[in-house]
């Protein structure tokens, strides 16, 4: 079952506004919508990416953590690629304008709805009033709201995840700020599914990641090839959307190769000139020139996402065979989900 | 030609190691080609300067006769290129983009006459004196990263970058010429100013330009 990365299901209307302040509000949907009582520190809509334009420098943005993502949909029965709100702590408190499911999902942070304790890796039922808020960061870094029937948002180039660095796309190309409504499309209420143990992800502060190897990885020292396989990596403070960097080695190449940009993606981990490794993330820009190491693969990605500056990482590189056969294991995971929850519906 | 996994959904051919035209116009010639005819499972093909990234879904290209995707689509890739229609990589559309070099546009035109040893208006002769071609976009949304730039003329980066480069800003970075979008950090050298808009997110078509454009400046004050 091919996953369509990129596509909605249903048009959106244009019923998204912004008025002079800068807020955005939903000019017909005030009943049916999501008041932001509070933002949270970086709370944008996102999708799983807004693909086919990155030969004109558009990259596809996107959520982090794409498994959180999709299983918040997925428990509630919408397409996987619906928008989702992507929070950090402190995060928002949010107040549903009407009845409606929700699904929260990636890291726990302590979601409570008017009072009550919701746990993660599942959907609840919000009536109109109540009020969400997170009250502690318990595991994991970035945090995922879908809500059922999906988000009122206007697509860019086929997507909704915002562009933060041009401005456009999600909620008017910015992070949720106080006072924002976002409407509700289509609010239903849903009997309350949760994901089963075995396929909740278990976030570590020090994960090992799988890696391919990259274009220049045969140009590393013997000791460089030796330290990024066995040593500890720490992200550093300077790690956000567009990547992190990580101290550790310093690692060098046999010869400086004389590198001419060339596309990249999220996960790609490049060598900086002075020795260091940045993992790009999803908001890295399309092309660069540094040596690429090695790849951290789509299935990992969520361990990488779900850190925090002074976390660490190891890396354990295999081969594309297994990397695409443990792509594919994760699809059947997650196809045989989905069946799951609509048979259980 | 070498081809090279990026991920275990993308590969890279690569065409060479250094910015040419020859080069470039394989890399813009492939892209173009598998755009024309993708694959089933081809979800974009991305050309940068000398090399070409090929996107793929793995569910649906691993369904073929090789043992992983990426083979797959590496035979792929060379059927291609022994058969390639190297026509429509000759297809480069003029485009002219008026500039103003007014002094307070051109934030970095003392620097590059102190680099070159030459006058203010010697630099933007020698600047306005050619075209120039599209390699790529990258770094920002419609950032066209074009070339070459006189080599008397072409000054390095900013040592510092600034963290605001105002919308417009046509800047030199040695042999590269570009011009910002809109406002952003970066670290080229500012020549002059165009009120010509690279990036206009609603349009269908959101940037004016593209792989393969030959870019002709002109004097707008």
């Amino acid at each position: 079952m091919a996953i369509e990365f990129g596509k909605r299901l249903l048009k959106s209307s244009n019923s998204v506004a912004t008025l002079p302040n800068g807020r955005v509000s939903a000019r017909d949907n005030k009943k049916m919508s999501l008041l932001f009582k509070k933002p949270g520190i970086l709370t944008t809509i996102q999708d799983l990416g807004r693909s086919g334009w990155q030969s004109y420098g558009i990259n596809p943005n996107g959520v982090m953590d794409a498994t959180a993502a999709r299983l918040a949909n997925i428990l509630l029965g919408n397409n996987e690629n619906e928008a989702v709100l992507e929070m950090h702590f402190p995060a928002g408190e949010f107040e549903f304008e009407t009845d409606c499911s929700f699904a929260i999902a990636g890291a726990d942070l302590g979601a409570s709805l008017s009072g009550n304790e919701i746990n993660n890796w599942s959907s609840a039922i919000a009536e109109k009033g109540d009020l969400l808020k997170f009250t502690e960061r318990r595991t994991g870094t970035r945090a995922y709201l879908a809500v059922a029937g999906g988000f009122e948002i206007n697509e860019w180039l086929g997507s909704v995840s915002t562009n933060l660095v041009a401005g456009i796309g999600g909620l008017a190309g910015r992070q949720i700020k106080a006072g924002d409504r976002i409407g509700l499309r289509d609010p239903r209420v849903v009997k309350p599914r949760r994901i089963g143990p075995s396929m909740i992800p278990r976030y570590s502060r020090f994960p090992t990641v799988c890696v391919t190897a990259g274009a220049e990885f045969d140009l590393l020292t013997a000791v460089s090839e030796r330290t990024f396989m066995s040593e500890g990596f720490m992200l550093t403070l300077d790690s956000n959307r567009m990547g992190f960097r990580i101290s550790g080695g310093p690692l060098f190449l046999l010869s400086n190769k004389e590198m001419v940009s060339a596309a990249v993606t999220f996960g790609t981990i490049q060598l900086l000139p002075d020795g260091q490794l940045v993992v790009l993330m999803a908001d890295h820009q399309t092309s660069g020139g540094y040596p690429r190491i090695a790849n951290v693969i789509a299935a990992d990605l969520p361990l990488l996402a779900q850190l925090s500056p002074g976390d660490g990482v190891g890396f354990h590189i295999i081969s594309i065979d297994e990397a695409e056969s443990i792509a594919a294991r994760f699809e059947e995971d997650l196809c045989t989900l989905r069946l799951g929850v609509r048979f259980a519906s | 030609m070498q081809i090279f996994p990026l991920s275990e959904s993308a590969l890279t051919v690569e065409f060479g190691n250094e910015i040419s035209f020859e080069f470039n116009d394989k890399a813009i010639a492939l892209a173009s080609n598998l755009r024309e005819n993708p694959f089933p499972g081809m979800i974009e093909a991305v050309s940068a300067y000398s090399s070409v990234t090929i996107f793929y879904d793995l569910a649906t290209t691993k369904k073929q006769q090789f043992p992983t995707a990426f083979e797959t689509v590496k035979q792929h890739v060379i059927g291609v290129m022994d058969n390639i229609d190297s026509n429509l990589s000759s297809e480069h559309r003029v485009v002219e983009i008026s500039v103003n070099f007014d002094s307070k546009y051109s934030l970095d035109l003392a620097s590059i006459c102190e680099f070159s040893g030459l006058d203010p208006n010697e630099v933007i002769d020698i600047f306005l004196s050619k075209t120039y071609r599209v390699y790529m976009l990258g770094f920002l949304p419609g950032f066209a990263y074009m070339g070459e730039v006189d080599e008397r003329i072409a000054a390095p980066r900013l040592a510092t970058p600034r963290t605001k480069v105002p919308k417009g800003s046509v800047g030199i970075a040695g042999k590269q010429t570009g011009i910002y979008p809109f406002e952003s950090p970066g670290g080229w050298q500012i020549i002059g100013r165009t009120d010509v808009e690279m990036f206009t997110p609603h349009k269908k078509m959101p940037c004016l330009l593209r792989p393969g454009d030959e870019i002709r400046f002109v004097c707008d004050n």
